[in-house]
């Protein structure tokens, strides 16, 4: 059979399509994380016993399985335990959440902690609330030293969707999968699906590098 | 009652016991000069004042708020206590102006401007007028301290406390810190400072202490104790500062 890349032009649609999904559930997926991640690297940094346990339980929970396991628990497994039925568009974001959000936590906790005690004590020495040093003097710095390793998480997360497959969410290598099945072009399909990934992680690199230019890292 | 006053003051660090039950008052306009060899608790007996290390034991009371009285009182103690690292401590994302407007700001609540308006002219007093918009890194280890005593008074403390302001400086540098903290010594400001500069404590200061092992050795007129050192340990530590 011979190679024709010109036959991926009938199925631009369709790989459209199915990297707006990717992207839909990257983005919803990672807006959550990055809020479960802030929440739980700040009680791993600075919450007392108690938050600083649980949060340590949910990461090494969600870090010490593979991502598979978790969408197939939260699609496959939940109903059956808790009743709970969800979609499978749903499951996907939500596998998404958690597990981006165990990741985010250390990476969020590494960068308060990064931060030299030095400026706590002097925002604390000023008579700041300790929240509100964390607000102003800490956080911003933290934030500067966070963009390299959240970006990695992004590029991760975006290229993990693909595994979703497994519970039939239609997102890009569903897709890809999909005309494969239909026309057996392989080298043609697996050839633009991975140059569609290749778009999306890249616009996602240059932007991050864009962010990352414009603040000074300190 | 005293402006500040440790009542059997104790700190440890786990085994290690850094103030061993110091008992000692401070009255508002003095300007006390602490010394000793390192890990004899000086450093350790400032920090405690603002609450910065927690006292293990004893009672330690500044203007009437005692340290051990819970977050809000400790956040009070601290309005009132301004102070100055060895290593600056600026932050490093806000400007001068920005780092001396933010205690105004945040802490006394002021309105933008008049934080501003305020920082400026702390700005202007320790003679960093033009320094306004330069961050933390553009500025010499000089004007850094300078900036940062700046903050602290930007809160109006009723005292401030050195922590060895001007060991991270080289000799040229010390001096325009010196400068400033002699100018506020003269203004009247209550001050307790950790430093080895003797010239400093002989023109201004009204006490000099001198710890060892994490008690009050010597307490004593600056003068009279650096020109007839009362021991021979003193003497000793003297001649090597």
């Amino acid at each position: 059979m011979q190679v024709d890349m010109s036959i991926i032009i009938d199925f631009i649609p369709q790989l459209i399509v199915g990297s707006k999904v990717t992207i839909y559930i990257t983005v919803l997926g990672l807006l959550g994380g990055m809020a479960i991640g802030f929440f739980a690297g700040l009680m791993r940094a600075y919450g007392g016993k108690f938050a600083n346990t649980v949060a340590f339980i949910y990461i090494e929970l969600i870090r010490g399985t593979p991502i598979v396991v978790q969408v197939m628990f939260l699609y496959f497994a939940l109903p059956v335990l808790a009743s709970i039925r969800i979609d499978p568009m749903s499951a996907a974001i939500l596998a998404i959440v958690v597990n981006a959000g165990a990741y985010i936590a250390e990476i969020v906790r590494g960068a308060f902690l990064s931060i030299s005690k030095g400026l706590t004590e002097a925002g604390l020495a000023i008579g700041l609330p300790h929240w509100k040093v964390l607000l102003y003097i800490i956080g911003p710095l933290a934030f500067r030293r966070m963009i390299p390793p959240l970006g990695n998480q992004f590029i991760v997360s975006l290229k993990d969707t693909s595994l979703f497959i497994v519970i039939g969410v239609g997102e890009l290598t569903r897709i890809g999968q999909e005309i494969m099945a239909a026309n057996f072009r392989a080298v043609e399909i697996w050839t633009a699906v991975a140059i569609c990934y290749l778009i999306m992680t890249g616009t996602m690199t240059i932007a991050l590098r864009i962010v990352e230019k414009r603040m000074r890292m300190l | 009652m005293s402006f500040i006053e440790f009542r059997k003051t104790s700190k440890s660090f786990g085994p290690l016991a850094v103030l061993k039950e110091v008992d000692l008052t401070i009255e508002q306009g003095e300007v006390v000069v602490l010394i000793g060899p390192s890990g004899s608790g000086k450093s350790t007996l400032l920090r405690c004042i603002n609450g910065l290390e927690t006292i293990t034991d004893g009672d330690l009371v500044v203007d009437g708020l005692s340290v051990t009285g819970g977050k809000k009182q400790l956040r009070e103690i601290r309005q009132e206590a301004g102070m100055v690292f060895q290593q600056f401590n600026l932050f490093p994302q806000m400007t001068a102006l920005q780092n001396v407007a933010l205690g105004p700001r945040k802490v006394r609540g002021l309105s933008k401007e008049a934080a501003l308006k305020k920082a400026q002219e702390l700005l202007d007093k320790v003679g960093l007028s033009d320094k306004g918009n330069h961050y933390p890194s553009e500025l010499s280890g000089g004007q850094q301290q300078r900036v940062a005593i700046a903050r602290a008074l930007a809160v109006e403390p009723k005292v401030m406390l050195f922590d060895e302001p001007t060991s991270a400086l080289d000799p040229e540098l010390k001096q325009e810190v010196l400068n400033v903290m002699l100018q506020l010594a003269r203004e009247g400001m209550t001050m307790i400072v950790v430093t080895h500069e003797m010239g400093f404590a002989k023109q201004v200061g009204t006490r000099l202490i001198f710890m060892e092992h994490g008690k009050i050795a010597v307490d004593d007129d600056p003068r009279t104790v650096i020109d007839t050192p009362p021991n021979a340990r003193m003497k000793d530590f003297l001649s090597h500062v």
